[in-house]
């Protein structure tokens, strides 16, 4: 073993002391399988050129790709590794894909807000996107999803990075495919301060590269401590932290994120804000935790001081700033921004309670906002609008609609019963093992924000008379209603019985703290 | 004369620092694209020059050759030249969009328009 630390090697090459059992399957095809067959399935439906069966197409595969995901989580639930050689060229050489509990919790995440929004997306996308560019919206959402479970499942940095970008470039073409040209100039800031965002975390890479070698992520992270030159790995470690945090929109960093969220159509918002950001941050725990955590790099910058203000920063400031909207996608645009907060919170604790916390948060949010965004995406297609002016009274036009707003609103605030609880009680507990009582009552305060702008839509939505179209309003079809309502019920359910989500999170943060300690 | 041995960071370092400041400094959406595209190019040189070794040859294996060049730097790159295509693509393709939407590029006038309506 290279590094002579006590640190625990999880080599595929046997060096070491083995400290689980390394399955290595060959023969399974599952991890590939995970990304082929969305990438395939994209250019199929370009050829078809049929928007509705391009829509089957997508269902099947978003369907297939929660399946699989699904069989991975079964088949390293037992703490397990899974291995994956690409053209059976073993690592360091060939590209590995390397499944463990972090990459297939995400895995299953992100496969199965696509199984969900993909159902819903078929009424909302016939009103929001012109007829003849249906097709592409689904190869696009098959792309984007190609992306995004490449980079769950992929061990290798550059790998990683071309990833980053289909599911990135996917995504640009997502936001601007609505109706609304603002979405245009949204998308082309995105891909300005995107591709900013990549080019840095392709130098990081290179710098890491440079000193280690390798691109195999497990096998940098093992030459890491033995390098010579500290002050590269230093400015990598930078160019990563800065690359990603512009992904996942960690404040200041969040700019493009408003606009591309509020204009982009509903089915795009509610798939990104469940799904894109949360695979940054990933990226980030994979790189924090995974790469440079047995290595000394940690020492020697005060990262985890500079998360900890970004988040509080994110947590009040983009809530403030919520509370102050009019269009309900912006509100809930700059709420994300605040709740990325309460996850690199408690990433930024840096123990066990508090990776648990920042994980099983990054879980309850995509749920949330997800059902959010698919509501919203339900008064987009009969109302035409989401400005919280022109929905006066639809509390009672849209019973159903709202009553899954409000519930969604609540776990936003985080009141007991619904997910957002579970995250934010864990969030406390860890800042109380901290010892530091200050940011537990920031993470309550930032909550009072909350209940600010969800009061906003109760208002408008409960306490004002319907006037105009609202009074007429018809609640959207059941294809949208029950996908929508299925993540508001999620967000209860799993609220209520956190066996899965903590566990789930709990083996997770156990899993990247061990390389560490 | 290590400064000037290491002559091809300066390059690159000058590349991305001139490609960032275009795309900050510049309001017309063609020219940021530009400055964009010169930032991802300074970070193929990035890669490139480290894995050149001086009297080193393509990696072919022969007594008669004792260094050889890296050529996974190259592969690399050869993936990154095609997303950066595809990124400047995709940004001219919404930049063309854009002008037929609002029938500016210069991207305080599209800001100026948003806000009047």
């Amino acid at each position: 073993m290279r590094t002579g630390a006590s640190r625990k090697t999880k080599s595929w090459r046997g060096t070491g002391i083995p400290d689980r059992p390394v399955s290595r399957v060959i023969t399974t095809q599952l991890p590939i399988l995970l990304v082929v067959v969305p990438l395939i399935a994209a250019p199929l439906m370009v050829l078809v050129r049929h928007g509705a069966s391009a829509w089957v197409l997508a269902v099947a595969v978003s369907w297939t790709a929660l399946a699989v995901a699904g069989g991975l989580f079964v088949q390293i639930a037992d703490g397990s590794l899974l291995s994956y050689w690409i053209g059976s060229w073993p690592p360091p050489w060939g590209i590995e894909y390397r499944v463990d509990i972090v990459s297939a919790f995400l895995a299953v995440l992100v496969s199965l807000i696509a199984a969900v929004v993909i159902v819903y997306s078929r009424e909302s996308v016939r009103s929001e996107v012109p007829q003849d560019r249906h097709y592409l919206f689904y190869t696009m959402y098959a792309l984007c999803l190609a992306g995004l479970l490449g980079i769950t499942v992929t061990g290798d940095a550059f790998n990683l990075f071309v990833f980053l970008e289909i599911s990135s470039l996917a995504s640009y073409v997502l936001i601007a495919l609505g109706r609304d040209r603002r979405g245009l100039m949204a998308a082309y800031q995105y891909l300005i301060m995107g591709t900013i965002g990549a080019t840095c975390y392709v130098i990081g890479v290179a710098l890491l590269y440079l000193e280690t070698g390798t691109l195999n992520l497990a096998d940098m992270a093992q030459r890491l401590p033995a390098v010579s030159g500290e002050r590269p790995v230093l400015a990598a470690l930078a160019f990563i932290t800065v690359g990603i945090s512009l992904k996942l929109a960690l404040f200041p960093l969040h700019l493009w994120l408003p606009n591309a969220y509020a204009y982009a159509p509903s089915v795009v918002t509610a798939f990104l804000a469940a799904t894109a950001t949360k695979v940054s941050v990933y990226v980030l725990l994979r790189y924090y935790f995974t790469v440079f955590g047995g290595s000394a790099v940690f020492e020697r910058l005060p990262m985890t001081e500079i998360l900890l203000a970004l988040s509080l920063a994110a947590m009040f400031v983009a809530s403030v700033i919520a509370i102050f909207q009019n269009n309900l996608k912006r509100l809930f645009a700059y709420s994300s921004v605040a709740q990325i907060g309460y996850i690199t919170l408690g990433v930024s604790f840096d123990t066990m309670t508090g990776l648990t916390a920042g994980i099983v948060h990054l879980f309850n949010h995509a749920l949330t906002k997800g059902a959010l965004f698919l509501l919203l995406g339900g008064i987009a297609l009969r109302l035409g609008e989401v400005r919280l002016d022109a929905i006066g009274g639809i509390g009672r036009a849209l019973p159903l609609t709202s009553f899954g707003i409000v519930i969604g609103g609540l776990s936003l605030i985080g009141v007991p019963a619904t997910v957002g609880f579970v995250s934010k009680w864990y969030l406390v507990l860890a800042a109380l093992e901290r010892g530091e009582w200050w940011i537990a009552f920031a993470v309550v305060g930032s909550s009072m924000l909350a209940v600010a702008y969800v009061w906003r839509f109760v208002e408008a939505a409960y306490f004002r008379e319907p006037v105009g179209p609202v009074r007429n309003l018809k609640e959207p079809p059941a294809s949208m209603l029950v996908p929508a309502w299925l993540l508001v019920l999620a967000c209860v359910y799993f609220g209520i019985d956190t066996s899965l989500t903590l566990g789930g999170a709990g083996a997770a943060a156990h899993d990247l703290l061990q390389v560490q300690k | 004369m290590t400064l000037f041995s290491h002559y091809s960071y300066w390059i690159t370092i000058f590349l991305a620092i001139a490609g960032v400041y275009i795309v900050i400094a510049r309001s017309n959406l063609v020219k940021k694209l530009i400055g964009l595209s010169i930032f991802q190019t300074s970070v193929y040189l990035m890669y490139i020059a480290p894995g050149k070794l001086i009297g080193g040859t393509a990696p072919i294996v022969s007594p008669d050759f004792q260094v050889y060049s890296n050529p996974l730097p190259h592969v690399l790159i050869l993936t990154a030249i095609v997303v950066g295509v595809a990124t400047l693509a995709l940004g001219l393709a919404l930049v063309v969009r854009i002008k037929d939407a609002y029938g500016s590029i210069e991207e305080d006038e599209i800001l100026a328009r948003d806000r009047d309506t």
